[in-house]
């Protein structure tokens, strides 16, 4: 017996303290889904802002005659018909009032904001305080000031304060959200959702870019490949990782590869792939989180290869509405994991 | 009917003069508690203004709303709110608060003995047709005994105060009462925007009822000893209480379901179905309507429910609050006989006053009802939230003879009381105090050790001369202060600055 032991024995003896008794943690499927879609509308509201405001940048940039026009926009966005619903003729001011104020546009900022909040609002005790008051804010002030955010001599201050709003939404959960599950699916939807908008910019604009850029003199040349760039955020980041080489090669290779900047496909599925381990059962998702992973791997395109590119971003668009529909079947409510099977 | 009463030291307060009771100045001088808090309101003069502002853009950010029902879809809007609080005496709230307590006791009782043996009735307290005829009344519950022997755990009664100044029942509410959430959300924009006040006057803290109700709620639970699962369950984000569903959820660290997130098996085990798959429930604070809880037993047609909810219950499986069938004692009719039930079940004279209250069932009262409609107040007997209130004062000769006729078509459907005047507390309307209609309703959890807020949510109807202060007919709200006026801290003087000290001399 040493010491110690007869210490504890000659101790008298104490009420053994309370054991702190957390319930297990638990995310509903319901709820689950709600918060992924909080994180798609979220994501979305931020690039559609941004691609409104580089757009224009490059717009304002490019001489006349280039004639870049913004239907460019709205194939980006995949809104091309939903456009042609309502206006006859592709013009800026429609184009911009679409895609930055209309309510009649699922995909606007103003509607993908709505649609946040809705979702959060549903979710908001799940959520720390300040996310959703943020969010609520943010969705009464675009509601008010859309209309003429739209207006070129506002456009910029608007989007730009969209995304900082944006930001502050997201970098709220960052810094005070526990890691936990519902984390996971806000962060899964972000990731999806961004490596969806990342691919399609790549698409169009490099096609548009290609195209219209051929009889351009060079420094007008540089200056399309930069606003594609920057259309996802990802000038500075690029030429930080480049230097100054400026070429349509390593902008393609950058926002597809690049395992440092976030809004690259490449971490977009690496991190969704991290986050989806963490999900229970999670054998499916992550087999669908790596079969879109996969068709990275086979695209490498040392010149640029407008086939190659538009037949990837085909087939990734394919992989992630399968991610989607897997997550929506092994996570969501009315999915196979419904059925009522005692735990 | 008491003088109108004004204080003329302030020109903004001048001109206020009440009809009747006041909550916050009599005659002469403030009422007792209230003399801290009128000097503080009295010294920011036009400054109450920029804090009414300064609470409403608080409630606006937070994202604090209500929900109306509307013809074109639901509306979310602002939470209504007056920034001047209503103070009452800490000694008065006391003995208020155990009256609350002694009126749930008994009512618990009966709805227990209405369940079981039914002796109440036996005993002809309470006229068996009245009880066996009320819509709230649940076949489906008798002979169950719910943990504890409790029904209604978590209920809201309806307090007035009429011109004589003694705090009466208006009726008690024991299904789904709402309202905490914006009690204590009243509290974190006045604690916003009235620091200073704060700090200087002595009131009670309200912040400890979510875990009061977490506690009362755990230990309701079908399997002591492990860590129970407790779920709100809300109709849904449509419905007008829906903001206080989530608020509770969260501030309890529960669950926030729909029927469809929960499933009863064949074991009769409530789930409620995860991303990780299907985890057992042990207590459902339920907010939505008994009818409504489980298609199975009651509506078929019903998508809120969770089929097998009941049968669950009737097991011992999981525990709900409140208790399915506990209504039966918040109708109205029987509200008429609660000082009878205090006295048949606890031996004890009523502690807390009620309206006199005429039960048109019985003849004589009937009677004298007819007679006498221009004057009282008829009320159905089971409506909620101001709908179907005939108000005899002010009815037109076609309103009488409409009720005249319902009374005497369906006498068990209404009740009648004379019109009570309700208090007046100082008011903002157009940036001036002026006197509006107030009631109060204090939340009570009958659990192991009752438990009753501090305060309540106080209601104002905020147009002039109303009666009506439902949220979804105008109504506004206040914060309600129960202050100590024992405790003399004294009015806040100018802000104290704080001497910097330097490190050298």
């Amino acid at each position: 017996m040493t010491d110690l032991d007869a210490l504890v024995k000659d101790a008298p003896e104490k009420e053994a303290p309370a054991p702190i008794l957390l319930p297990p943690a638990m995310l509903l499927s319901r709820v689950a889904e709600n918060v992924y879609w909080a994180g798609r509308y979220l994501e979305r509201a931020e690039g559609t802002a941004r691609l409104v405001k580089t757009h224009t940048e490059l717009f304002v940039d490019l001489p006349r005659s280039v004639g870049i026009g913004w239907s460019p926009l709205l194939a980006v966005t995949g809104s091309e018909e939903a456009f042609h619903d309502g206006y006859d003729r592709v013009t800026e001011d429609d184009v911009v009032a679409f895609l930055l104020a209309s309510t009649d546009n699922f995909g606007s900022v103003v509607a993908s904001l709505d649609q946040a909040r809705e979702n959060l609002r549903i979710t908001r005790g799940l959520l720390p305080r300040r996310m959703w008051e943020v969010v609520n804010e943010t969705r009464q002030w675009v509601q008010v000031s859309a209309v003429a955010g739209c207006a070129r001599g506002n456009r910029m201050m608007w989007t730009e304060e969209v995304i900082r709003r944006c930001h502050t939404v997201v970098g709220t959960a960052a810094s005070t959200m526990s890691r936990d599950l519902t984390y996971a699916f806000l962060e899964i939807g972000r990731l999806v959702e961004r490596a969806d908008m990342t691919s399609r910019v790549l698409d169009v604009q490099t096609g548009i870019l290609m195209r219209s850029g051929r009889d351009l003199p060079q420094p007008y040349r540089d200056l399309t490949w930069m606003a594609m760039l920057r259309s996802v955020g990802a000038e500075q980041m690029y030429r930080r990782q480049m230097g100054g080489v400026i070429s349509a090669g390593a902008a393609i290779q950058f926002l597809l590869h690049d395992q440092a900047f976030p809004r690259s496909v490449e971490y977009c599925l690496t991190e969704a792939s991290r986050q989806l381990r963490d999900l229970p059962n999670h054998d499916a998702a992550l087999a669908a989180g790596h079969d879109a992973h996969g068709l990275l791997a086979a695209v490498w395109p040392s010149e640029v290869d407008l086939d190659g590119i538009h037949r990837f971003v085909d087939d990734l668009q394919l992989a992630l509405g399968r991610l989607h529909g897997v997550l929506a079947a092994s996570y969501f409510p009315n999915g196979p994991a419904a059925d009522p099977q005692p735990a | 009917m008491t003088e109108p009463t004004s204080i003329a030291s302030d020109p903004a307060w001048a001109g206020y003069a009440a009809p009747g009771w006041d909550e916050m100045l009599g005659p002469d001088e403030p009422r007792p508690g209230c003399a801290g808090v009128m000097t503080y309101l009295e010294r920011l003069g036009d400054g109450l203004v920029g804090r009414q502002e300064a609470a409403e853009l608080a409630i606006a950010s937070m994202g604090i709303s209500f929900t109306v029902y509307a013809e074109k879809g639901n509306i979310d809007r602002a939470w209504p709110f007056d920034v001047i609080p209503r103070v009452i005496d800490l000694h008065e709230w006391q003995r208020v608060a155990e009256g609350l307590v002694q009126r749930l006791q008994a009512l618990n009782l009966f709805i227990g003995d209405l369940y079981g043996d039914a002796k109440v009735l036996a005993d002809g307290i309470v006229p068996a047709e009245i009880v066996l005829g009320s819509p709230n009344h649940r076949p489906e519950c008798v002979g169950v005994t719910p943990p504890k022997g409790t029904w209604a755990h978590i209920s809201g009664s309806d307090l007035v105060r009429g011109s004589d100044g003694v705090f009466r029942v208006l009726e008690d509410n024991l299904r789904v009462p709402s309202g905490v959430a914006y009690m204590l959300e009243n509290r974190q924009i006045s604690k916003r925007v009235f620091a200073d006040a704060f700090r200087s006057l002595d009131i009670l803290p309200v912040d400890g009822y979510p875990i009061a109700l977490q506690r009362m709620l755990a230990s309701l639970t079908p399997r002591p000893g492990d860590v129970p699962v407790i779920a709100v369950l809300t109709p849904g984000i449509h419905n007008s209480a829906y903001f206080e569903h989530a608020f509770l959820a969260s501030q309890m660290g529960a669950l926030l379901v729909e029927g469809g997130d929960l499933v009863v098996g064949d074991d009769d085990v409530c789930r409620v179905r995860t991303v990780g798959g299907l985890v057992r429930v042990d207590v459902i604070y339920r907010r939505v309507d008994d009818l409504f809880l489980d298609p199975e037993v009651f509506r078929p047609d019903s998508l809120l429910g969770v089929p097998g909810l009941m049968r669950s219950w009737r097991r011992g499986k999981v525990a709900i609050a409140n208790a399915p069938g506990a209504g039966v004692a918040d109708d109205k009719v029987v509200y008429a006989y609660v000082p009878e039930l205090i006295r048949y079940y606890l031996g004890e004279e009523p502690k807390l006053a009620s309206v006199p209250t005429y039960v048109c069932l019985d003849d004589d009262h009937r009677r004298y009802v007819l007679d006498h409609l221009t004057e009282l107040v008829v009320k159905p007997a089971n409506e909620s939230g101001g709908t179907g209130i005939y108000i005899g004062t002010q009815a037109s000769a076609e309103e009488t003879d409409q009720i005249r006729r319902a009374v005497t078509a369906e006498p068990r459907n209404w009740i009648a009381q004379p019109v009570v005047e309700l208090s007046t507390a100082p008011t903002l309307c157009d940036d001036v105090p002026a006197p509006r209609h107030v009631d109060l309703r204090p939340f009570i959890l009958s659990g192991e050790r009752p438990y009753v807020t501090n305060g309540g949510l106080t209601r104002v109807a905020l147009r002039e001369g109303s009666l009506v202060v439902n949220s979804s007919q105008g109504g506004g709200s206040k914060d309600t202060w129960i202050v100590d006026p024992d405790v003399t801290v004294g009015p806040p003087g100018p802000p104290v600055q704080t001497q910097v000290q330097g490190s050298g001399v």
